[in-house]
């Protein structure tokens, strides 16, 4: 305290010429002032090195024979043995299968449907109308995947479920054994993640319809343009920027899957593995109920190994294409 | 002709907006309606929008399963409250910090938090450092800590509020008149920043509301039920259905059901679990949306 007021005296001018702050002078710290912004950062680092940097390292569990007394950087390597253990299974080629054909299918439905709102939503002339739908189409959102694996058994369990006892019985139809018959998940998968995630993947491409300059659509419409040409001519290509940054991410993580909609919404049934268990799931599977390092190691450090070459591969291509699409 | 078009594109944007509407909410209607649904009747008839026997005894259940279920609650506000505070802590401090671009080694440390956004070494080996390095099983502290308290896109969002939104003029004003660093940020900063704070804290808040991945890797259920959160007691009822469902066969039906509650209950536990959102929704709708906004590259 002491030695800042002292400083002060000195004169505001150099004092202020002392600091990094405005300094284009030479470098010349004033670390008793600065020694208190690196130590706010400390709480961050220390969180950062024990939740990603320790792990990080922490992949070469993958090529170990993990011995629990000598811990992972002490067990013995055992090579590429886990992974082979791994894509020699029937399992590695399902769950990379699953993980990545969903992702396609969100990818595409989820995108031109989002749009589609978007514009729809946009072309509403009541404002309130248009809020309204807004917040009840964003609602399922901000739920967690165990509730709408309550609200999905409403529809779909076997006995009490609606689908079975109300629509499907009346119609004349056999009653389905939802949790146990593969064939159907595959559209429920695609429709419940639609069902959750329209609303935010909406509210993104609404947010960048709306900064569209109104000016456009007043020129459009006094050359006499239909609706419908505005929207192909004007909205959609002005869109394509977002379509293509959200694309990249996408692309980027199409090793991932969302763990909570293939792991609730099936009620993790084994019957359903075949076509609803995807990699997260699997891991889950392998390391909790099995308890195997070996395996699940393998499936998770293949994961994210491949996912960080994809985005960096994704984001190098988009900057070469188009610079301002890329995210860094 | 053009007075036509405009009402035709108008018809048709609420005939779709509605269905869409519904299709949103009518799961979540089923369920309150299936809450309050005689569980004989359900059983018999199953879910229905127009149950031939309404009832409240599933709320009943709720109410002399109090212990459980308000132990649960308890645990999940704490967490909410506890996780979203520490959290919006950690972050604005590290970005306050990286936003000093010209101090040495600050361009590294904000290398290090976006770095964490591009690779991650898995679940596995973050389940083997938490658990054995950090011995968070059973302990409250895995609810809170592994992955939700440092988001490095919400020190992005911060970082760059705190270098851009916040006028420099008044910081070096504040300089001038001699206050500190820390001074400047809990005095000038902070409370210029409480519409950026407000948003990522509510996205933080609903992410500890809705957690269940954390109690589902680092709670057991000898040593840990009694932190479980709403989600996580949802999340052990469907275990134990699904136990049943998946070994009914093996065990001969000689399986305890009376010890799991009704269907018809565990819709009102669900409906209990979501009741102080939907409340609040109306209410915080605004800056969620913002937050997706903000939010609109992450994932």
């Amino acid at each position: 305290m002491s030695a800042r007021t002292a400083s002060a005296k000195a004169g505001p001018v150099q004092e202020t010429a002392k600091l990094p702050v405005f300094g284009r002078k030479k470098r010349k710290y004033h670390w008793k002032r600065m020694w208190p912004v690196y130590l706010m950062t400390v709480p961050g680092l220390i969180y950062m090195i024990c939740n990603n940097y320790l792990p990080m390292f922490g992949i070469v569990i993958a090529f170990k024979k993990l011995n629990f007394a000598k811990g992972i950087f002490a067990s013995p390597w055992c090579g590429l043995e886990n992974f082979e253990f791994l894509f020699r299974s029937s399992t590695a080629f399902t769950i990379i299968r699953n993980t990545v054909l969903y992702n396609v299918v969100f990818i595409i439905l989820g995108n031109v449907i989002a749009i589609a709102v978007a514009v729809l939503l946009n072309e509403i002339r009541s404002r309130r109308a248009s809020k309204v739908y807004q917040s009840v189409i964003l609602l399922p959102y901000l739920m967690s995947w165990v509730v709408a694996s309550y609200l999905f058994y409403a529809l779909l369990a076997s006995d009490t479920g609606m689908i079975n006892n109300f629509i499907l019985e009346p119609l004349g139809l056999e009653p389905v054994n939802w949790y146990s018959e593969k064939q159907y998940w595959p559209v429920i998968l695609t429709v419940v993640y639609i069902w959750k995630n329209v609303g935010y993947q909406m509210i993104i491409y609404l947010s960048s319809i709306v900064s569209i300059s109104p000016e456009y659509y007043e020129a459009a419409t006094i050359d006499g343009a239909t609706k419908w040409q505005q929207i192909r001519k004007i909205t959609l290509p002005l869109l394509k920027p977002t379509v293509i940054t959200l694309l990249i991410l996408a692309v980027g993580r199409i090793f991932a899957s969302d763990f909570g909609l293939f792991y609730q919404v099936p009620r993790n049934s084994g019957a359903l593995y075949e076509t609803t268990q995807t990699i997260d799931v699997y891991v889950y599977n392998a390391l909790m109920r099995q308890s195997d390092y070996g395996m699940s190691s393998a499936a998770s450090v293949f994961q994210s190994v491949v996912g960080f070459v994809l985005v960096m591969v994704t984001n190098f291509i988009a900057r070469k294409t188009n610079k301002e699409s890329a995210l860094f | 002709m053009k007075i036509k078009e405009k009402t035709a594109v108008q018809v048709i944007g609420h005939v779709v907006l509605i269905v869409l509407a519904l299709a949103a909410v009518l799961p979540f209607l089923l369920m309150i309606v299936a809450s309050f649904t005689d569980s004989d009747w359900a059983t018999a008839n199953g879910f229905s929008f127009f149950p031939g026997q309404w009832s409240l005894e599933a709320y009943e259940y709720i109410a002399n399963q109090w212990q459980t279920i308000g132990q649960a609650y308890l645990m999940t506000f704490l967490v909410t409250i506890i996780g979203t505070a520490l959290s919006l802590l950690v972050v604005c401090l590290f970005a306050y910090g990286v936003s000093h671009t010209n101090y040495p080694g600050m361009k590294l440390l904000n290398f290090l938090c976006v770095f964490t956004m591009l690779f991650n070494g898995g679940i596995v080996t973050s389940y083997y450092v938490w658990t054995n390095y950090f011995h968070i099983r059973d302990t409250f502290w895995a609810l809170v800590l592994p992955n939700l308290l440092m988001s490095a896109f919400n020190v992005m969002l911060v970082k760059n509020y705190f270098k851009f939104s916040i006028p420099e003029s008044l910081l070096e004003a504040a300089r001038i008149d001699g206050a500190g660093e820390i001074r400047i940020f809990a005095k000038i900063v902070l409370p210029l920043s409480l519409p950026i704070l407000a948003t990522i804290g509510l996205m933080t808040a609903i992410a500890y509301w809705n957690d269940w991945t954390n109690g589902l890797y680092y709670l057991t259920d000898r040593g840990g039920s009694h932190l479980f959160t709403i989600q996580l007691v949802l999340n052990k009822i469907n275990e134990n259905i699904n136990f049943l469902a998946q070994n009914a066969s093996a065990l001969g039906g000689g399986v305890d059901v009376s010890s799991l509650p009704a269907t018809t209950a565990r819709m009102a536990i669900a409906v209990v679990g979501i009741l102080p959102i939907l409340i609040a929704y109306p209410f915080f709708q605004r800056f969620f949306v913002k937050g997706i906004m903000l939010g609109g590259v992450k994932e």
